[in-house]
């Protein structure tokens, strides 16, 4: 029954991803900030953005690197970080058209973020020229961002630049507590969470930043996974 | 290592997460475990981002712990996310100069 069917056109997933685009230019615009604090070329990170298109990997990874961190800790950290992508690009998987090829599913994976992710899920079958429409204008959106942030971050007065470290943490406070308002399990992950990041902050303040987000991180997963298995995914 | 290098690395290893799942594994996870995994790691790995480098993310950590206690607050009304994140650090400055002028 064609009259059923919703518009999954090129131009129909480009329209919806509009505020996408405009949102994921102000946080990557931070991450810019963040980057030019970090006193790294303002080019790179706009490669950055456009190649790995990940905010909170991308700032693990700035951090891990800026102390100097090895490659086993900055994969393992980018691993758990955007350890979710798996989670969503297997559910996702259940939705593209099958007649979708190979050579194309290596063109989707590219854009799978939380946001687009969340967009092509709206359609019961996702069509690749859909889901080419929703990754256009964000990935121009987080690149652009970046690259604006990393320019002005250098002359920023230095109050401006104190204030502006903390917008990104902020940001994933937005994300996480909204959900713990209703749910058991999220409240425990996070409560598990920042007791373990303090603690090994405190018994080993030896350890690289980027190995205490990865054990604090584990362990609260775990943690949620076995004392509040999930109904369904 | 290099920041070409890091970049090669940090853009492959993000890649292959999202990419592995739709050409080479086609199916479901079976394990409730492994999907309860998954499903609250954002949670945890955020929150283990943000505790406790957020209190070293200004100056001083007085201003860190405004802004921290304003996201929280805020996040916790369901404000949105440029809200919460330019309250934050709106807080932040407003701190810096109060004890700057104190």
């Amino acid at each position: 029954m064609p009259t059923l069917e919703v518009p999954s056109t090129f131009r129909m997933g480009a329209r919806l991803s509009i505020p996408v685009a405009l949102g994921y230019f102000v946080i990557s615009f931070a991450f810019g900030l963040y980057w030019a604090q970090g006193g790294l070329p303002p080019v790179a990170s706009a490669v950055v953005s456009a190649t790995n298109l990940s905010s909170s990997g991308q700032f693990a990874g700035l951090n891990v690197f800026l102390a100097g961190g090895a490659a086993v800790e900055l994969a393992l950290t980018t691993v758990l970080v955007n350890l979710r992508y798996v989670l969503m690009s297997f559910s996702l998987g259940q939705r593209l058209d099958p007649s979708i090829g190979t050579l194309r599913r290596l063109a989707i994976g590219y854009g799978i973020t939380d946001e687009i992710y969340a967009l092509a899920m709206t359609r019961p079958v996702v069509r690749f020229r859909f889901f080419l429409g929703l990754t256009v204008l964000p990935v121009l959106g987080w690149t652009g961002g970046t690259l604006a942030g990393a320019l002005v971050g250098d002359v920023l007065p230095a109050s401006v630049q104190s204030a502006a470290g903390i917008l990104l943490y902020a940001m994933f406070i937005a994300i996480v507590l909204p959900p713990s308002r209703s749910s058991t399990a999220v409240q425990a992950v996070i409560a598990t969470a920042a007791a373990a990041g303090v603690l090994l902050a405190v018994v080993a303040p030896g350890l690289a930043p980027g190995w205490r987000i990865i054990v604090a991180a584990v362990a609260a997963s775990a943690v949620g996974a076995t004392f509040f298995p999930a109904e369904r995914p | 290592m290099s920041l070409g290098a890091a970049i090669l690395l940090t853009a492959a290893v993000t890649y292959l997460l999202r990419v592995l799942p739709i050409t080479v594994f086609r199916r479901q996870i079976r394990s409730r475990w492994v999907r309860s995994f998954l499903a609250y790691t954002p949670y945890a790995v955020l929150t283990a981002m943000t505790i406790p480098a957020v209190f070293l993310a200004t100056s001083t950590w007085v201003s860190a712990a405004v802004g921290f206690a304003l996201a929280v607050v805020l996040a916790l009304r369901g404000r949105s996310l440029i809200t919460v994140a330019l309250v934050a650090a709106a807080g932040v400055w407003v701190t810096e100069f109060v004890l700057a002028a104190a």
